[in-house]
């Protein structure tokens, strides 16, 4: 599936539009046919621990989109002087730097963040779908390509952690961002009306019976079949 | 005794799998079949009992605030805990490649069967993980060594009871568009909560 969009993108015109129907597709496709999540199932090692609360998942979803970002447009750049046989190694520096970065800018700026992300912070280096862009795409394309794929790949990312987020914290706490959603409910019918929350959507559990579930709806509705 | 406790913590109440999701790509990718599944978790168990003390003594002596007293008093106050990230995954990345040369040589029938899942270990979350739970924890190193090896078989025990239960869902009719990862989800989710009626031993 990977290896579709990097053979893709080898027939380039000279004068391309900064924003042509190829490098669209290059954003577009990530997010629901070609979806990093559920289509290519990568990166679930660390987008299922941090969805509890949609502020964490938020965080977690900039920090995948900024890395990925910088990742493949660093080593777009480094494309042709990188050795083959070394190339895993340079991609996790690149991809540990990237990450320092990250660490270092939330522990200054958002430290009660940083102690509720705590390892899982550090994991983005090890999540496969950062690896597999680096891989497949940065180390075959362009930089302005390989940012615009870095960027719909970490969307589609976002954007299934953020739906699994929204329903755990809703079921699971009665809230949305914090936002007291149930009590509202439960204060417009009066006294004796109120929402119960379920501590099973708070634990592991509840995360990978969402996400399965949302593969369902997603699948059925792309027609994606696994054989 | 606390170490046995520590051990019996690591494999079965704090599952790397079903209580902190991690190794869960390589957890749905080589499910398909039991012997494969046992191939990943062994490799798994040697490469987690083996870079996890290693990642102490370099965080100990090295990458700690003020680990590098013993230097001389210039260095008494340097803190290179920043470098964790890049240090471990550098030497989890050299430890895989020194254990499958080593695999190589020594017991060619044993790398025959592995040799795929070796490489891929180093991207394994559950590996990196076990280093940076270890440092977060300020464990001690023989406890450092006790957690690296439970958590390498919580998720060997994991792995290879989700490929059995695949192997027997091959017979089974599935919907289509739960086929595959949708319907391993669901599974691994039912799992995880026959792992959670651990979580009330207190140890």
């Amino acid at each position: 599936m990977s290896t579709e969009t990097a053979e893709k993108a080898i027939d380039k015109k000279p004068a391309e539009a900064l924003l042509s129907k190829r490098r669209k597709k290059l954003v577009t496709d990530p997010l629901v046919d070609d979806n990093p999540i559920t289509i290519q199932v990568l990166g679930i090692c660390s987008a299922l621990a941090v969805t509890t609360q949609m502020q964490p998942t938020l965080v977690m979803a900039i920090s995948v989109i900024f890395v990925l970002v910088m990742g493949n447009l660093t080593i777009s750049l480094m494309r042709n002087i990188i050795p083959t046989r070394v190339r895993i190694i340079v991609q996790l520096a690149v991809v540990a730097t990237l990450v320092t970065l990250v660490n270092e800018v939330l522990k200054a700026f958002a430290f009660d963040m940083y102690k509720e992300l705590s390892v899982f912070i550090g994991l983005i280096i090890t999540n496969c779908i950062i690896m597999g862009r680096l891989e497949a795409f940065a180390l075959g394309n362009k930089p302005y390509d390989s940012i615009l794929d870095g960027f719909g790949s970490a969307l589609g990312y976002s954007w299934i952690i953020l739906a699994v987020a929204f329903f755990r914290e809703l079921w699971g706490s009665g809230t949305v961002f914090g936002i007291p959603v149930f009590d509202t409910i439960s204060g417009l019918f009066g006294e004796d009306f109120s929402l119960a929350t379920n501590g099973l959507m708070v634990s592991p559990v509840g995360a990978f019976i969402i996400l399965g579930l949302i593969i369902w709806v997603q699948r059925t509705k792309t027609g994606y079949v696994e054989h | 005794m606390e170490l046995v406790s520590l051990a019996i913590r690591s494999i079965f109440i704090e599952n790397m799998v079903f209580a902190y999701f991690l190794g869960m790509c390589s957890f749905l990718a080589v499910s398909k079949k039991v012997s494969t599944a046992l191939g990943l978790g062994a490799a798994v168990i040697f490469v987690l009992t083996v870079t996890v003390p290693v990642n102490w003594l370099l965080n100990e002596f090295v990458l700690k605030e003020g680990a590098l007293g013993f230097l001389g008093e210039t260095f008494a106050s340097v803190d290179l805990s920043f470098l964790r990230f890049i240090m471990f995954i550098a030497v989890i990345a050299a430890m895989v490649q020194l254990v499958e040369m080593v695999v190589e040589k020594f017991a060619p029938a044993l790398y025959g069967s592995l040799g795929i899942f070796l490489p891929l270990i180093a991207v394994n979350c559950a590996i990196l993980g076990g280093s940076l739970f270890m440092a977060g924890r300020d464990y001690t190193l023989a406890e450092g060594a006790v957690y690296g090896f439970g958590s390498g078989v919580g998720f060997f025990l994991a792995i290879v009871a989700l490929a059995a239960i695949r192997e027997k869902l091959k017979y089974s009719n599935v919907p289509n568009g739960l086929k595959g990862l949708g319907i391993t989800m669901l599974l691994t989710g039912l799992m995880g909560l026959a792992f959670m009626s651990f979580m009330g031993i207190d140890l």
